[in-house]
Order: C-alpha cells, then structure tokens, then sequence
C-alpha cells in the first residue's frame, strides 16, 4: 500500500525522519509510536505529500482521491458557522469537489456516519457547540464517507474521553475488518498491545517494524529515547548515499 | 397628506429624486454592499479582518501610475489598481508557498513596500489633493463609468461567490483537509483574494480606497454577531451594508457632511447596535439567567 524507501524528511537542516524503509501492506493496521519529536506527524505528513522530501522516495498504490487523514485536532477553526452534516459531507469533496450536488445515496451514507459514530440527531448542531469529543466523532463520520482504501490518523484519540475513545476504536476495527489499510499516530503503548497488530517504532531513525508484541520492547522504548533528544546543532552532514527524491502515486 | 409622509418625502425621498447624483450614489454604494459585505464575512471567518485594508493599501502605487499615465482616468486608474492588488497578493502567497512565512507577514512586508511606492509615485507627480481623492474618493463624483465599474464587480462577486461557495467554505473552515485532497487548496485562497482587490479598487471612486474597507468590514463584523449560519451572516452583513449606505448618503446630504465618512459611521451605529443588541452581543449576557435543562 505505502513502501518507504530510504526516505528522509529534515527541517532546517536537522533530519526529522533520517533513512527509514520499509511498507505498509495492504490491509494492514499500524500503529506508529515514539517519543516527541520523534517525526511520527511528519512521516503522515509526508506520505499526503503535504512536507517536502530531503532524500529517498514514498511510493503509494492508491490515488489520493482514495487516502483520508485526520491532521491533529488543533488545525480546524471551531468557531467556523457550520453545521455538522455539512462538516461530514465536506468529505464527498474528493468526489463531488466543487459543483456537483450531494445525491440522496450520498445524503444517506451521512446519516448512517453519523449513527456509527454516534450523533444521530445532531445534524443541524453547529460545530462551534460541540465538545471536543464529539467534534473527533464528527471527524471519524466525515473520514467514513470519504470511503478511503488508506487511512492516516495522527493522534487521534488525544484528549478524548475513554468512552468515546472506546467507540472510535472499534470503528477502527471496523475498517481495519473491511481491508482498509490504516495507520495511526498513538502515545498509549497498552491501547497499541491492545488493539494494533502492528506497529512501526520510530525516533527520526527507524527503531523497529512489524508485529506489536515484537517491536514495543524495553529496550526498544530505551533506544528510541536516547535517538529522539539527539537534536545536535554540530551535527556534520549525513554522508549516506540516496536515490533520488520521490514521491509516487497510483 | 400626513406628518410623516411629508417628513419621508422631504427628508427621505426628497434628495434622491431631486438629485442626479444622488441617485447615483445609490445605487454605487448599494451594488458595493452587496458585493463586498459577504466578502468581509469571509475574510472575518478566515481571521484576516485586517487584510482588505492591507490590499487597499496595496493598490495605490498601481492607481499612481495609472494617474501619472493618464490624468484622472477611471479606466487607467482601476486598471492599474487591480493589477497592483493583484500582483501584491499574488506576491504574498508566493513567498508563504515557498518560505516559512505565513501569509499575513509577507503580505504585511509587501503591502507597504506598495505603499510607499504609491505615495512617492502620488507625490512626485500630483497634488495633495489628487492623493486625497484617491484615498477618500467622493460618492457624489460618480459618473457612468464609475457606474459600470461598480455594477459589473458587484456582479462579477455574486456571481463568484455563489460558484465558489463550497470550495470557499471548505478552504475557510478546514484548510488542511484541503491540501490533503490535492486539489490546489492556494488557488481559492488566490481567487478570493482577487475578488477582494477587485471589490476595494470599484469602491475607489465612491468611496476612496481606504473608505471601500470599511463598507466591506464593518457590516461583516456585525453580522456575524446575529446568526450562527453563514448564509445567514452573508445575507446580514449585505443588509447592513445598503442600511448604512442609505442612511450614510442622507445624513451626509442633511448635514453637509463627506459622503464617504457618513455612510461608514452609519455602518458603526449599526455595529454598535448589534454589539449591544445581537445574540451574541453584550445585553443577552446580562438578561436575567434562563436556560434550558438540556
């Protein structure tokens, strides 16, 4: 689904994401840890094409009509006068873009999001009165009718209710059920032991990748941690050879 | 016929229908309402209240070389006018593309460099009073260019707007979803933004470029404090915008005073009303504290 090969990904100079490879298989469900700093919204960011890539190449299979991703709660305007049905149908934009009208099979995927998720009857809310938590159920129902194949979700149970988390997660079971490959940003090791099968531990460098049992180690968390506050301003230029720069799409 | 029908006769009716130019100052000012008041609304949910002044800055070095070119030409000076706005805002989004600046600062950087080429470009090659003219403009100089100028970007907004809509919206609201589609989320920025110049340069003669800012602003600001939909706030501010531009005109014409100023004032009666009275103003905070259970 997504292969990343060699890439490196640096602001200012500094390497946010330093020589990491490896793939997202198809259908698979990933968590993505690591300490702060350690380049986990960046390699999201980096897969949507949204940050400029130093060295190596992303190459994904899909086209990014078929990816949604959910950016960090804080770069959406709450006070925007929009209600929630219009929020959730923001998400047939990658169909419908700018002119084409929403049809009544669109309408009715809406409100069947919007029951999964839990807000029936919240249709005409103003986003503005929702709680935070209500707001990422919201988001999840938009993601639903963006019907993706791929899934990015950077943090996306921060400062969200354990009921509510609970309720999202198992959406993320739902869609990790129906062969969607998703991937997601985490702080919590226990939710990640819990619920994804696989994880991808980073800290700019590649720690460790694959089953979750294997990869959230002791020593791992130890090394990852040691890498992450490496930031070095004497740094000397990283002398490892790459291929050229890239980012490919289906 | 009775008290009040004299009074709105004379008072109300009366200068319009002794008065050419007051009829044409009209219906520029009301065309200008309802094309840049729901653009103000836009730039309020954006959080770039402050932007359309910025670009009525902007477009006077452009309005400058039009004048130098040919004399007090509407044609040349519009012309100039949007093409400086333009190639200003144009500027500024470029250098947020491509550097680590947001968009307010490099257009803050830009605009007054623009500025400050404008006022040498006036200054060298005009009066005090050429400057004054373009920066307060004269509602009751209107002439049928002037008309048409402002009928057709009026049009041209509503028009732009109501095709826009969805895209305008989404990029207001939720700009990272944007990016993430794909689908060159800059270029309703960029074409936003061009509607704004070329709101502020057709208020140029009615109003005077500075004076355009506030028909667009001040009504939006207001509106947004009645309703909790945007249509509805569109609709809101487009209203109070011709409110305060009828009222503006009259008053100006009872009292002797400049049309431009008058109208914006009266747009700051309304906003200190709506402070006061809307439902998100300041009197329902302090009505007695009903609320419902749930």
């Amino acid at each position: 689904m997504v292969a990343l090969d060699n890439l490196t990904v640096s602001y200012q100079q500094h390497a946010a994401l330093h020589h990491i490879s490896g793939r997202f298989e198809a259908g698979s469900l990933t968590a993505v840890v690591g300490p702060n700093g350690a380049g986990k919204s960046t390699l999201l960011k980096s897969i949507m094409g949204l940050t400029p890539i130093d060295a190596g190449s992303i190459t994904v299979s899909v086209p990014r009509q078929r990816i949604a991703y959910l950016p960090q709660l804080a770069e959406i305007d709450r006070g925007f006068p929009i209600d929630v049905v219009d929020c959730v149908q923001l998400g047939f934009w990658g169909e419908c873009a700018a002119w084409s009208s929403i049809t009544s099979q669109m309408a009715q995927r809406t409100s069947e999001a919007l029951r999964e998720v839990g807000l029936e009857g919240f249709d005409r809310r103003a986003v503005g009165t929702l709680s935070s938590g209500q707001l990422q159920r919201v988001l999840f129902a938009r993601l639903m009718v963006q019907d993706a194949d791929l899934v990015l979700l950077d943090e996306p149970f921060n400062a969200i209710d354990a009921r509510t988390t609970a309720a999202l997660i198992a959406l993320v079971h739902k869609w990790h059920a129906g062969r969607r490959t998703v991937v997601a940003v985490l702080h919590d090791d226990q939710q990640v032991r819990a619920h994804f099968p696989d994880t991808l531990l980073i800290a700019r460098e590649l720690v460790g990748w694959g089953p979750t049992a294997s990869v959230l180690t002791q020593d791992a968390a130890r090394r990852a941690r040691a890498m992450a506050e490496a930031w070095d301003e004497s740094a000397e230029y990283c002398q490892i050879d790459s291929k050229p720069v890239g980012r490919v799409l289906a | 016929m009775t008290v009040s029908g004299a009074f709105i006769s004379d008072l109300v009716l009366g200068p319009f229908l002794e008065f050419a130019f007051m009829r044409r100052a009209l219906v520029s000012t009301l065309a200008l309402s309802l094309g840049a008041a729901p653009l103000g609304v836009f730039l309020t949910l954006r959080r770039m209240s402050l932007l359309g002044d910025a670009l009525s800055h902007a477009v006077l070095p452009g309005v400058a070389i039009g004048f130098m070119v040919s004399g007090l030409s509407l044609v040349a000076m519009a012309t100039g006018g949007v093409v400086a706005g333009m190639a200003v805002a144009a500027l500024a989004g470029l250098v947020s593309r491509f550097t680590k600046l947001k968009e307010d600062a490099s257009l803050a950087a830009i605009y007054l460099l623009a500025l400050a080429l404008g006022v040498t470009l006036i200054s060298r090659h005009g009066t005090q009073l050429d400057l004054l003219h373009i920066l307060f403009g004269s509602a009751l100089g209107v002439d049928d260019q002037g008309l048409l100028l402002v009928a057709g970007v009026a049009s041209l907004s509503i028009l732009a707007l109501a095709a826009g809509y969805r895209g305008l919206v989404l990029e207001s609201f939720d700009p990272a979803f944007l990016a993430a589609s794909g689908r060159r989320g800059w270029l309703w920025q960029q074409g936003f933004l061009m509607l704004v110049v070329i709101n502020l340069v057709a208020g140029f003669q009615t109003l005077g470029t500075l004076m355009a800012v506030g028909l667009m602003m001040i009504p939006a600001v207001s509106a947004r404090l009645w309703h909790d939909t945007l249509p509805a706030q569109l609709v809101n501010a487009a209203v109070q915008a011709m409110l305060a531009s009828v009222t503006g005109l009259l008053l100006s014409y009872h009292l002797d005073t400049p049309s431009g100023p008058t109208i914006i004032g009266s747009a700051g009666v309304l906003y200190a009303l709506s402070l006061l009275f809307a439902p998100a103003g300041w009197l329902s905070r302090w009505l007695p504290g009903r609320h419902k259970a749930a």
